[in-house]
């Protein structure tokens, strides 16, 4: 269980993490910015576990894998969204970010709301209503079982 | 089953007869590019890989361009692992010579290729034919050690473009529309074809701009056929004139539009959203404090000719930073050589270095709080050029030199 942080549509990478951090030598250092333009109290109240809930078009713009990376690295446990722009949704899936397409939930909750995510039976569960999710497809699936495409790369080389 | 332009590449990248969109195929790079915006990242990941190797060094092509010159020490930092990595590692690197889709179409591009770039604007490769698409550092670091990666087949939206751009609308303005119309996630996860009779009506330039912006309709790439203009332009760059895919006429497209270039007019695109348009003719009363010329969008030596001849004579408004930033060293001597970069000068323009510069709104010109900028850049995200609380329109080399002598948004 964990808490939402809720965003409208076509939240860009750019509000994610600012260009001006990308070139930060590391992830960590990097993320005490994220949604810094977006919702300055983000970072303040994120722990590990949360969720995030948006509408469509979620992290659209940049390739910026720093994007999910500092998502991950706040503890973001996954990101349920109407939909995901394409390179955000490929970089999470890499990294390991469960990103969940569930067109429902979003006008159903608010910041704050404390749910739960079964992946395995594709629901979100929030004040006792479950709310269905597209599954993460097969070939992806695989990528996210494994903790990312790295630890997939590790074991073919 | 016929296929399409993006469905040919990926068979051919595959190694396979036939691909169609909704199929996930395991593809062969042929080029795989990469830039100071994240590459340090890929060195770290690839520093901690147990068995460290890279495929064929020479598919790899990196750029510095994202902050060049140098900005801060943690800057530094960053851009120099890139540049040891690559000396250690044999990798072709550049710096200073312009921003990378611009330098990868002048130099390395050809049809039929299917290229990873580890920038979301890789989408520009099109107008010679190519496949190019923007991935993360992960993506980018698994290719760079397999030579391999997955791609799923996308859908093809179609645009069949007749007439011709007139009333002073240009490719900027075109795709712009294109772009409020579809909206920005119009073409997520899919191809964006150009085709027909008006083709032949736009130059290279033209080209390389529409492609270019396709990703922020969502695209996967922008694709085109490789006709004599194409030809021409692979043979006055040192490469071969090789044909490229085209459409079967039984290929399945998602959907297909009909655009009348001649309907064209300019526009702009308004905070917060590229897909926010509006022509330039209904924004009224827009003051401005910064105008800039330049980007792998509208960089060009045609982009710059344009302004030159709006600015030619005139001066920069009072109070109003203009920066022109030519797309590459070759657009730079060329400007130079045709007295575009005086032209500049004299009318009070600061005249940067080829770099990504105002556009990626972390290295030269960022904007401060309240303040407004008219750009030919790629995006007009909330913070993209600056402080978080500033604004930026998003419209032609024309309408922002115009803008830039008028000190408010206008047309030319």
């Amino acid at each position: 269980m964990g808490k939402v942080f809720k965003y409208g549509k076509d939240v860009d990478t750019d509000q994610i993490i600012a260009s001006q951090y990308l070139l930060y030598p590391t992830i960590e250092e990097m993320k005490v910015h994220a949604f810094e333009s977006l919702d300055s109290e983000f970072i303040k109240c994120v722990e590990p576990g949360d969720f995030i809930v948006a509408d469509e078009n979620f992290g659209c713009g940049s390739s910026r894998e720093q994007a999910p990376a500092v998502l991950k690295a706040c503890g973001i446990k996954a990101v349920l969204a109407k939909s995901f722009a394409r390179i955000f949704y490929r970089n999470s899936i890499n990294l390991g970010v469960p990103v969940i397409i569930c067109s429902d939930i979003y006008d159903h909750v608010k910041t704050g709301d404390e749910i739960t995510l079964n992946m395995e039976e594709g629901y979100a569960e929030v004040a006792g209503v479950k709310y269905s999710c597209t599954k993460v497809p097969e070939y992806m699936k695989n990528i996210l079982d494994q903790g990312g495409l790295l630890a997939s790369l590790e074991k073919e080389i | 089953m016929g296929m399409t332009i993006a469905e040919k590449i990926i068979a051919r990248a595959a190694g396979v007869e036939e691909a169609h969109a909704g199929n996930i195929y395991v593809v062969e790079l042929d080029h795989l590019m990469s830039n100071d915006g994240t590459t340090h990242l890929t060195i770290d990941m690839y520093n901690k890989l147990k068995n460290k190797k890279i495929y064929d060094k020479n598919k790899l092509i990196w750029i510095m361009d994202h902050n060049v010159p140098c900005d801060s020490p943690k800057t530094a930092a960053s851009q120099k692992k890139m540049r040891d990595f690559a000396r250690e590692n044999g990798i072709t690197l550049h710096e200073g010579d312009g921003i990378c889709h611009e330098i990868m179409i002048e130099k390395y591009i050809n049809p039929k290729e299917l290229i990873f770039g580890a920038d979301s604007h890789t989408c520009s490769y099109g107008e010679l034919g190519a496949f190019g698409t923007g991935v993360g550092c992960t993506d980018y670091l698994y290719a760079m050690v397999t030579g391999k990666s997955w791609v799923l087949a996308p859908e093809t939206l179609r645009f069949n473009l007749t007439g011709e751009l007139k009333n002073g609308a240009t490719a900027r303005d075109l795709i712009l529309t294109i772009i409020g119309m579809i909206g920005a996630n119009g073409a997520n996860y899919k191809a964006m074809e150009f085709v027909g009779p008006g083709m032949k009506n736009l130059t290279m330039s033209d080209r390389i701009c529409i492609c270019n912006l396709c990703v922020e309709a969502g695209a996967k790439t922008g694709l085109m056929e490789v006709d004599d203009i194409a030809k021409a332009y692979l043979r006055e760059h040192g490469r071969e004139a090789v044909d490229g895919f085209v459409s079967d006429p039984d290929a399945k497209f998602e959907k297909v539009y009909d655009i009348d270039m001649g309907d064209i007019v300019p526009v702009v695109a308004k905070p917060h959203f590229v897909d926010n348009i509006s022509p330039v003719e209904e924004v009224k009363d827009v003051e401005i404090n910064e105008a800039f010329l330049g980007s792998c969008n509208n960089g060009r030596i045609e982009d710059l000719r344009l302004g030159a001849s709006i600015i030619k004579g005139k001066k920069v408004a009072p109070g109003v930073r203009f920066l022109v930033s030519p797309a590459s060293r070759d657009v730079y001597a060329q400007a130079l050589e045709e007295g575009i970069i005086d032209i500049f000068m004299e009318a009070g323009a600061i005249v940067v270095n080829s770099n990504c510069s105002v556009c990626w709104g972390s290295c030269q010109g960022v904007i401060g709080e309240g303040e407004t900028l008219i750009s030919t850049g790629t995006r007009n995200f909330k913070g993209r050029a600056g402080d978080k609380n500033s604004f930026v329109y998003l419209g032609s080399a024309a309408t922002v030199t115009a803008s830039a002598i008028a000190g408010k948004i206008t047309r030319a």
